[in-house]
């Protein structure tokens, strides 16, 4: 929204100037607040599910900028006259049993009539003020590690075509519900310099956003990066969203592919994720121990998968 | 040159599925797809070539026309394809009992009916179970083997995602794959005759 003056004091410490996961405000010297809000249309057939993983989505931006939820507000979009009140009530439970594994405190919330169901949150956090994560702040040399799979946006193409397995269909389903708060917690014992969520641009999208204004640039290896191999399948059968495609011919510019990663793997790269893992930007001495640490907390596909490099600037390189 | 599918206007993966459903209905042939977003037209580039099939786009006024051809001898399947059987019937087999009556008797005769299937001609194309005819596709089901046998002769067997959610079979699911309503929905209607057990 170009030309547009977004009001803002002098407590903003990250706001619409340099948009981020999430906005964060300055009440005293040791506490900010974290707000963001996300919702959207149903992304699992189970209105339980749809609930837990728009609640694990939208607590994922405090996560990514370092902080813990804390209270929780529902956003509710409902077609009352046509659907039955009983698959909001699942929606509404699902989302409640996820913010009780969060701990986060349910404290309001506003429906609306609408013809398509949409369900979301609006979220706070806290957060100190001098630990807050941006999507800036990295070096040289920093590691890159991604927490989940890529290829969620492919296979729920592949969902709504009805050509996906249904094992794949719960192992993403699951992965899509799963709280980024075990990677957020075990990144915070150590020298993390920047980090993100991976969802609707995509990871090379989501990166693009880091690198502009960075003056660094970074590297991807490509093979390094956690994908489900369904993903590849369901994409060389021509199951891509719209989305995928749309963040590709976007952001494209910024990104030099190496002649060796294969046009499916380029979709996937820029495949449009829905509550994905997060890319935490670590200190190359602490990334092994991070990741073994993360590995231990039960999150087995995270893997380094990049680093930052100082040539060429506010770009990405794909490597193979 | 076959026959022209209009797929403008169409979102990912519709497309697609027309594509798939051309290609399962003939042995041999082409037919030229129409679509208006180079996106739809990559996407059935790529749903053709994994089928085997040769493809040209020629572009129209900001739309393509994509020529899918299927068999020849310059062809090389990229994955194995099942033969789809010719006909285009759709079974429908919304409950675990056949007829209304006696509910015993009904759980007899439908496996009676499920078994009878591949003895008779023309078989269906697809068949479809919902509500508490997925009880019939899951764990615990005495006609899973002949399923399987329907199965392997190119019979697409879908089940109901949101029953098997229901019914808390997701993983009891034992031939065949979980559907959707969009998908089950088409089947119906673009079946020339649902058969009803």
């Amino acid at each position: 929204m170009c030309g547009l003056t977004f009001p803002a004091d002098e407590n903003v410490l990250v706001g619409l100037n340099e948009p981020d996961d999430a906005g964060v405000y300055r009440i005293t010297d040791d506490i900010a607040l974290i707000q963001t809000v996300d919702f959207f249309t149903p992304i699992a057939d189970d209105p339980y599910r749809f609930g837990q993983i728009a609640v694990a989505n939208a607590l994922s931006d405090v996560y990514a900028m370092g902080g813990r939820p804390v209270t929780a507000m529902n956003l509710v979009a409902f077609p009352v006259k046509d659907m039955d009140l009983a698959i909001l009530r699942r929606i509404l439970e699902g989302g409640i049993e996820k913010m009780a594994e969060a701990g986060v405190s349910l404290v309001g919330g506003h429906s609306v009539e609408d013809k398509e169901l949409k369900y979301g949150l609006s979220v706070t956090g806290v957060v100190h003020p001098d630990r807050i994560l941006t999507k800036k702040g990295f070096r040289p040399g920093d590691k890159m590690i991604l927490t989940k799979p890529l290829g969620t946006g492919i296979i729920n193409t592949a969902i709504k075509a009805g050509m996906a397995s249904a094992e794949i269909i719960e192992q993403v389903t699951e992965n899509m519900a799963r709280l980024n708060r075990d990677a957020a917690e075990v990144m915070l014992n150590y020298r993390v310099r920047a980090c993100t969520d991976v969802t609707g641009f995509g990871l090379l999208g989501h990166l693009c956003e880091m690198v502009v204004d960075s003056g660094l640039g970074l590297r991807v290896f490509a093979d390094a990066v956690p994908v489900y191999p369904e993903a590849r399948q369901y994409a060389a059968m021509g199951l891509v969203p719209a989305g995928t495609y749309n963040n590709r011919a976007f952001r494209e510019a910024f990104v030099t592919f190496d002649d060796k990663v294969d046009a499916i793997t380029r979709d996937i790269l820029f495949d449009a994720q829905t509550s994905g893992g997060l890319v935490i930007v670590v200190d190359p001495g602490n990334a092994d121990a991070l990741l073994k640490d993360l590995r231990a907390r039960g999150i087995p596909d995270a893997a380094i998968i990049g680093d930052v490099v100082s040539e060429p600037g506010e770009k990405i390189r794909v490597n193979r | 040159m076959g026959d022209i599918i209009d797929a403008r206007g169409l979102a990912c993966p519709q497309p697609v599925l027309m594509t798939k459903k051309a290609l399962e209905g003939m042995e041999e042939g082409s037919f030229t797809i129409v679509v208006d977003s180079a996106i739809s037209k990559d996407n059935v580039v790529r749903f053709a070539t994994s089928q085997g099939c040769d493809t040209r786009v020629e572009e129209k006024d900001g739309e393509f026309h994509v020529h899918v051809v299927k068999g020849g001898a310059e062809n090389t399947p990229g994955e194995e394809v099942k033969e789809a059987p010719a006909s285009n019937i759709a079974v429908y087999v919304h409950s675990d009992r056949m007829g209304q009556g006696d509910d015993a008797l009904g759980r007899i005769l439908i496996k009676g009916f499920l078994k009878t299937i591949k003895d008779v001609d023309p078989k269906p194309r697809r068949m479809i179970f919902v509500n508490s005819g997925i009880f019939l596709t899951t764990e615990g089901s005495e006609v899973i083997d002949a399923l399987k046998e329907l199965e392997e002769m190119g019979i697409e067997i879908l089940s109901c995602g949101t029953c098997l959610d229901f019914f808390n079979r997701k993983d009891a699911l034992k031939v065949g794959l979980a559907s959707n309503m969009f998908d089950i929905t088409s089947a119906l209607m673009e079946a020339d005759k649902v058969v009803i057990p």
